[in-house]
């Protein structure tokens, strides 16, 4: 159960693409060293364009802490793989696992 | 061997008709399934380049083929295409299925999804470039394990894997 301080975490993702697995990994373990619950992550599948639409869905996996987008940048909303960067600036399907733990703690801290 | 290759011709970005009949008559055939928007083709895309580059002179073409609904994805437009390859070095065409018959044919459900077509158009590979979209170091080396017993005439080490990426945008 989440603590009045716990933010909310979500994971928003489309059956398109294969890299939700990987994002929910990196997503615990960055909230487990930010000494907050793991399981505290509000999986949310958007299966529909009017849905992706409704949400501002920029495409699978996004995720959300408070309901803002650690990730922000240029995006076009819809079903699709969302484009991240590496650390070392090439395209990839998942946040760099860094950046997550990174986006989890300035929550924390903030 | 795991099938037998659908002919087809496809033009490119430039308009350019490539038949891969024609082409496998020269020699083996690197049959890509990629697209623009996708993060797991654009991760392999430099591999890939690098592959197509380094087989033309042993005798190997590539073809890199887009058969994504560009009404719903407007990146995979031809116009897009068109702007990338423009931009980028590609070393070999990149085609247009608009209508996605290719894409059927083939059976392919990535962005990438790579096929390796022999002389005899039989296909001896199918599956990813290597195991690793995020590690450049894996240089598309299932691809290149494929192409080198296909130009060889041996058996395959590897005929089969599992395709990862994004799945083709198939038209309503």
């Amino acid at each position: 159960m989440l603590t009045a301080m716990e933010p909310l975490i979500e994971l928003l993702w489309w059956d398109g693409c294969p890299s939700t697995e990987r994002t929910l990994t990196d997503l615990r373990s960055a909230l487990r060293e930010a000494g907050l619950d793991p399981k505290a992550i509000e999986l949310r599948e958007v299966a529909s364009d009017e849905q992706a639409e409704r949400e501002r869905f920029p495409g699978s996996p996004t995720i959300r802490i408070n309901g803002r987008d650690p990730f922000p940048g240029e995006v076009s909303i819809g079903l699709s793989c969302r484009i991240y960067r590496s650390a070392e600036g090439r395209p990839s399907p998942t946040p760099d696992p860094a950046e997550l733990r990174a986006a989890i703690a300035r929550e924390v801290a903030a | 061997m795991i099938a037998t290759a659908t002919d087809f011709t496809l033009p490119d970005t430039d308009g350019v008709d490539h038949t891969l009949s024609e082409l496998a008559a020269e020699g083996a055939v690197a049959v890509i399934f990629t697209c623009n928007h996708c993060p797991y083709a654009l991760a392999w895309h430099e591999r890939l380049i690098d592959v197509a580059g380094a087989y033309t002179p042993r005798g190997v073409a590539t073809l890199f083929i887009n058969s994504n609904d560009a009404e719903r994805y407007p990146a995979d437009s031809l116009e897009a295409m068109r702007a990338r390859v423009a931009a980028e070095s590609w070393t070999g065409p990149y085609l247009h299925d608009q209508t996605q018959e290719v894409a059927r044919a083939f059976g392919a459900r990535t962005t990438p999804d790579v096929f390796v077509v022999d002389g005899e158009m039989r296909i001896r590979y199918r599956g990813a470039p290597d195991e690793a979209y995020d590690d450049p170091a894996a240089n598309a080396l299932w691809l290149r394990e494929a192409l080198d017993d296909v130009l060889s005439g041996v058996e395959l080490r590897r005929p089969e894997t599992e395709p990862i990426g994004c799945s083709i945008k198939w038209r309503p």
